[in-house]
C-alpha cells in the first residue's frame, strides 16, 4: 500500500477507535438507536452552522452539531416524558424530522455548495488525505486524522476519568442515583461525546456507517467478555482492525471504503454470534449436544445401578430390556453404550450390561444429586 | 392554488399522489402493530436493511424493472430481520443493538454493492440511487400496480388475521396460552411490515421511509382507544402524509419527495399531541389548570366554613381575613370569584358568607355529617383550624 492508502486506513482506524469508546456504553446501556439519531439530526447542526459561517471546515460546526445532537435527545426525552409515546417511537419521531428539514435546507439552499446529501450520509474516506494540516509550512498529514485523534483521545479521558461512574450508571443506575453520582447529568456528558464524534467522523464515513462502528464493535465484543474494561479494549481492536480489511476489500471491487468496513465489522460480529467461546452459537449447541449424552449415560447408569445385585439384575441389564424401559431408538441405544464403555463406565457380553467401579461411583453421585 | 386544482388533470402528479398515498396507508396500518408492540424502530432497520438486497436484485437479473428491484429488497429485508430475532433469542445482545448492528452493516454492504455496480460498465448511474432518498416524481403507472398489488396483499392479511395480531399486540402471553403460533404469527407480520417498507423504497427511500411507518401510527395512537379506528386513522394520516409530500414536493423545484413527506407526517404528529380531544397536551394542560383552580377555590371554601363556626353570631367575612386564614391561600380574590360563580358563596356588604350550597360542600369537604350539631362539629374540628 501507498502512503496515500496508510493514510486512509489511519483515518479509518482512528475513526473506528473512536467511535468504540462510547459505543461500549450505548450497547450497554441499550441506547444503541440513540447513535442512529444522533448521527442523522447532527447533520442539521452542520447545516445550519455551515449557513452560519459559510465553511465546512470552521469548529463552530462541530459546537452547532453538537448542540444539535444533545436536542435530540432532550427531544426524545421530552416525548417520553409527556407518555403520549414510547421511547422507542420517540425516537423514530423525532430525527427522520430533523434529518428531514437538514436534507431540504441542503437541497434548497446549497445545492451548487460541496455539502451535498450524498457525502454527508456516505461519506467518501478516500478523500480523507487530500485535505491536510499544514503548520508553518510543515505537512503534519490529513487534517481529520488530526481531529479524530483528539477526538478519540478526548473520548478516552473521559472514559477513563469517569469509568467507575460509567460503569456504575451502566449497571445500577439506581444505585449510581442513590450515591449522588449524578447519572443524568454523565449521561448528557456521555451523549454529547457521542454527538461530537459522529460530527468528526461523518464526513469521513457517512453518518450511517457511523452507527456500524459505535455498535458493531461493541455488540461483537459482549458476545467474548463479562468485563467492561475487556470489552472496550476488544471492541476497540474490531474496529481499528476493520479499517485495513474492508480498505483491501474495497480496493479490490473498487467500491465503498466505509460500506466495507461496515461490512468487515459485520463479519466480527456473526462470526461472534456463531464461533464465540461460550456465548456463539455453535459453543451452545455443543454444550446441549453434550448434555445429552452426559444426561443418556447418567440414566443408564443409574438403571443398572438401581439392579445391581438384586434377582432381576439379569432381566434387567439386557440391552433389548435397557432400550425398552429407557424408550431409546436402537441406534441411539448403541452410541451412549459405546460412550458408556468408552469412558470405562460399565461392561458388555452378550448383550448384557455391568457397571465397572467407576461406573458405581458415577451412578452413586448422579443419585446422591 | 391553480397547481392544486390542475393536479387531477395532470397524469404525472396524479400517479405521484396515487402512489404516496398508496404507501402511506399501507404503512400506516402496519406501523400500527409495530407502534403497539414497541418495535417501531424495527422499520428503520428493515429499511436500511433492503439496500444490499435492491443491489443484489440487480446484479444478477441486470434488471432495472420494479418488481425485481423490490423483491431483492424484501428478501433481504426479511433475512434482516430473522437475524435481528435470531440474536435477541440467542445472545444478551439486546433488541436495539440488535437493531443498529443490522441496519448499519446491512446498509453498509449495499452500498459497497452499489457503488461496485456503478463502475460497471453497463450499469449507468441513474435509478439504483434514488433509492436512498426517493423519488416519487419518477413512480409510473405500471409501479402503482404493482404496490396495489403487494400494499393490498399485506392489508388482506391484516385483515384475515386481525384478532390473531390485535392479540399478538396487546397480549402475547395470553395468545400462546391459547395455543395460537406466536412465532409463526410474528413472522406473517414482519413479512407484511417489510412488504410495506419496500414498496415505500423507491418513492421515500430507505433513509425516511421508517417515518411513515412511525408517524402515522403514533399520531392516531392520540385520537383513539381501539385497534380498529387507529388502524383506519393511522392509514389516513399515512396517506394524506404521502399524497401531500409527493405533491409538494414534485410542485417546487429541488424538493426530495421523502425529506417532504416526513416533514407532513411529523406536522400531523405535532398537532395530534397538542390537540387530540382526550390524549392532547393542550387539553390536557387545561385540565390540570381548571382542576388547581377548582382545588385552590375549595381551599378558600372550607376557610370561609371555618371562620363562620369560630364566630357565634354568623356574619360576613371580609377577602384580608379569608386570606389571613393561612399562610399561602393563592390568590383568594380569584378563588371567590369561582366560587361566586358557582354558587357556592355570595357577597354580603363589604364581605363574604356561604351559600346554603356552599355549606354542604365545605361540611362534604371535610368529611362532616351534614346534620351535626354545633358541640359534635366543637369535636369534629378540634384542632382542624389552620394557622
Amino acid at each position: 500500500m501507498s502512503g496515500y492508502e496508510w493514510e486512509v486506513v489511519a483515518v479509518g482506524a482512528m475513526v473506528a477507535a473512536a467511535c468504540a469508546l462510547p459505543g461500549t456504553f450505548l450497547v450497554l446501556r441499550k441506547l444503541s438507536m440513540m447513535s442512529d439519531a444522533i448521527t442523522h439530526t447532527v447533520l442539521l447542526g452542520i447545516v445550519i452552522g455551515f449557513f452560519a459561517v459559510g465553511s465546512l471546515s470552521s469548529p463552530l460546526l462541530i459546537a452547532g452539531a453538537t448542540a444539535v445532537g444533545l436536542l435530540t435527545v432532550y427531544m426524545v426525552d421530552l416525548l417520553k416524558r409527556s407518555r403520549r409515546v414510547a421511547e422507542d417511537a420517540a425516537i423514530g419521531l423525532v430525527f427522520p424530522l430533523l434529518f428531514s428539514v437538514a436534507v431540504i435546507l441542503i437541497s434548497r439552499y446549497a445545492g451548487d455548495v460541496h455539502l451535498d446529501v450524498d457525502a454527508v450520509l456516505l461519506g467518501e474516506i478516500a478523500l480523507a488525505p487530500q485535505d491536510r494540516l499544514v503548520a508553518s509550512g510543515f505537512d503534519l498529514g490529513p487534517r481529520s486524522l488530526w481531529m479524530m485523534g483528539a477526538i478519540a483521545t478526548g473520548g478516552a479521558a473521559f472514559v477513563a476519568t469517569f469509568f467507575k461512574e460509567l460503569k456504575l450508571m451502566t449497571f445500577d443506575a439506581g444505585l449510581a442515583e442513590a450515591l449522588g453520582f449524578r447519572p443524568a447529568a454523565l449521561n448528557l456528558a456521555l451523549m454529547a461525546l457521542v454527538s461530537v464524534t459522529a460530527v468528526g467522523a461523518f464526513d469521513a464515513v457517512g453518518s450511517i456507517l457511523v452507527v456500524a462502528l459505535m455498535i458493531g464493535p461493541p455488540a461483537a465484543a459482549l458476545l467474548l467478555t463479562n468485563r467492561l474494561g475487556v470489552m472496550m479494549a476488544l471492541a476497540v481492536g474490531i474496529g481499528v482492525a476493520s479499517a485495513p480489511i474492508g480498505y483491501l476489500g474495497a480496493r479490490r471491487l473498487d467500491a465503498s471504503i466505509a460500506g466495507a468496513m461496515a461490512a468487515t465489522i459485520g463479519v466480527a460480529f456473526v462470526s461472534s454470534f456463531l464461533f464465540a467461546p461460550n456465548r456463539g452459537l455453535v459453543a451452545i449447541a455443543r454444550r446441549h449436544a453434550r448434555q445429552r449424552w452426559e444426561f443418556a449415560q447418567q440414566m443408564l447408569a443409574a438403571h443398572l445401578f438401581n439392579h445391581d445385585g438384586t434377582p432381576e439384575q439379569e432381566t434387567e441389564s439386557h440391552v433389548g430390556h435397557i432400550e425398552k424401559v429407557l424408550g431409546w431408538p436402537p441406534q441411539f441405544r448403541s452410541q451412549v453404550i459405546g460412550r458408556a464403555v468408552q469412558r470405562g463406565l460399565l461392561s458388555e457380553s452378550s448383550g448384557y450390561l455391568t457397571l465397572t467401579d467407576r461406573g458405581r461411583e458415577f451412578a452413586r453421585k448422579v443419585l446422591v444429586h | 392554488m391553480e397547481a392544486l386544482l390542475s393536479w387531477v388533470d395532470d397524469y404525472t402528479l396524479r400517479t405521484v399522489a396515487l402512489g404516496s398515498a398508496m404507501l402511506g396507508l399501507v404503512s400506516g396500518v402496519l406501523g400500527t402493530f409495530a407502534l403497539l408492540r414497541r418495535q417501531s424502530l424495527l422499520g428503520d432497520a428493515l429499511s436500511h436493511a433492503a439496500l444490499p438486497g435492491i443491489a443484489l436484485a440487480f446484479l444478477f437479473t441486470r434488471s432495472k424493472s420494479i418488481l425485481v428491484l423490490v423483491m431483492g429488497a424484501a428478501v433481504a429485508a426479511w433475512l434482516g430481520a430473522l437475524l435481528i430475532d435470531s440474536v435477541v433469542r440467542n445472545t444478551r445482545v439486546k433488541t436495539d443493538a440488535a437493531m443498529a448492528v443490522v441496519l448499519s452493516v446491512f446498509f453498509g454492504v449495499g452500498l459497497v454493492l452499489l457503488t461496485y455496480i456503478q463502475r460497471l460498465p453497463d450499469a449507468g448511474k441513474s435509478g439504483l440511487d434514488t433509492f436512498l432518498f426517493g423519488q416519487a416524481a419518477a413512480l409510473l403507472e405500471r409501479d402503482l400496480y404493482l404496490m396495489a398489488a403487494l400494499g393490498g396483499g399485506a392489508l388482506l392479511v391484516v385483515a384475515l388475521l386481525w384478532k390473531e395480531f390485535k392479540l399478538l399486540a396487546f397480549d402475547p402471553g395470553f395468545a400462546s396460552s391459547l395455543g395460537l403460533p406466536i412465532r409463526g404469527l410474528e413472522r406473517v407480520l414482519t413479512t407484511a411490515l417489510v412488504i410495506a417498507i419496500v414498496i415505500g423504497l423507491q418513492a421515500v427511500g430507505v433513509v425516511l421511509m421508517s417515518a411513515l411507518v412511525v408517524a402515522p401510527a403514533a399520531a392516531a395512537r392520540q385520537w383513539t382507544n381501539r385497534l380498529s379506528a387507529m388502524v383506519v386513522i393511522s392509514g389516513g394520516f399515512g396517506a394524506v402524509s404521502g399524497a401531500s409530500g409527493a405533491l409538494i414536493s414534485s410542485s417546487v423545484p429541488r424538493l426530495p419527495t421523502g425529506p417532504m413527506i416526513v416533514i407532513v407526517a411529523s406536522g400531523i404528529v405535532i398537532l395530534s399531541l397538542l390537540f387530540a380531544p382526550r390524549r392532547g397536551l393542550v387539553i390536557g394542560a387545561l385540565r390540570k389548570r381548571a382542576g388547581r383552580k377548582r382545588l385552590r377555590s375549595e381551599v378558600v371554601l372550607v376557610d370561609l366554613y371555618l371562620l363562620s363556626l369560630q364566630h357565634e353570631v354568623r356574619h360576613p367575612h371580609t377577602t384580608e381575613s379569608i386570606a389571613g386564614m393561612r399562610y399561602q391561600s393563592g390568590d383568594v380574590v380569584a378563588s371567590l370569584d369561582t366560587l361566586t360563580a358557582r354558587g357556592l358563596v355570595a357577597r354580603s356588604g363589604a364581605g363574604w358568607v356561604l351559600t346554603e350550597t356552599g355549606e354542604r360542600l365545605a361540611k362534604e369537604l371535610l368529611m362532616l355529617e351534614q346534620d351535626a350539631s354545633e358541640a359534635q362539629l366543637a369535636v369534629a374540628l378540634a384542632g382542624r383550624a389552620p394557622r
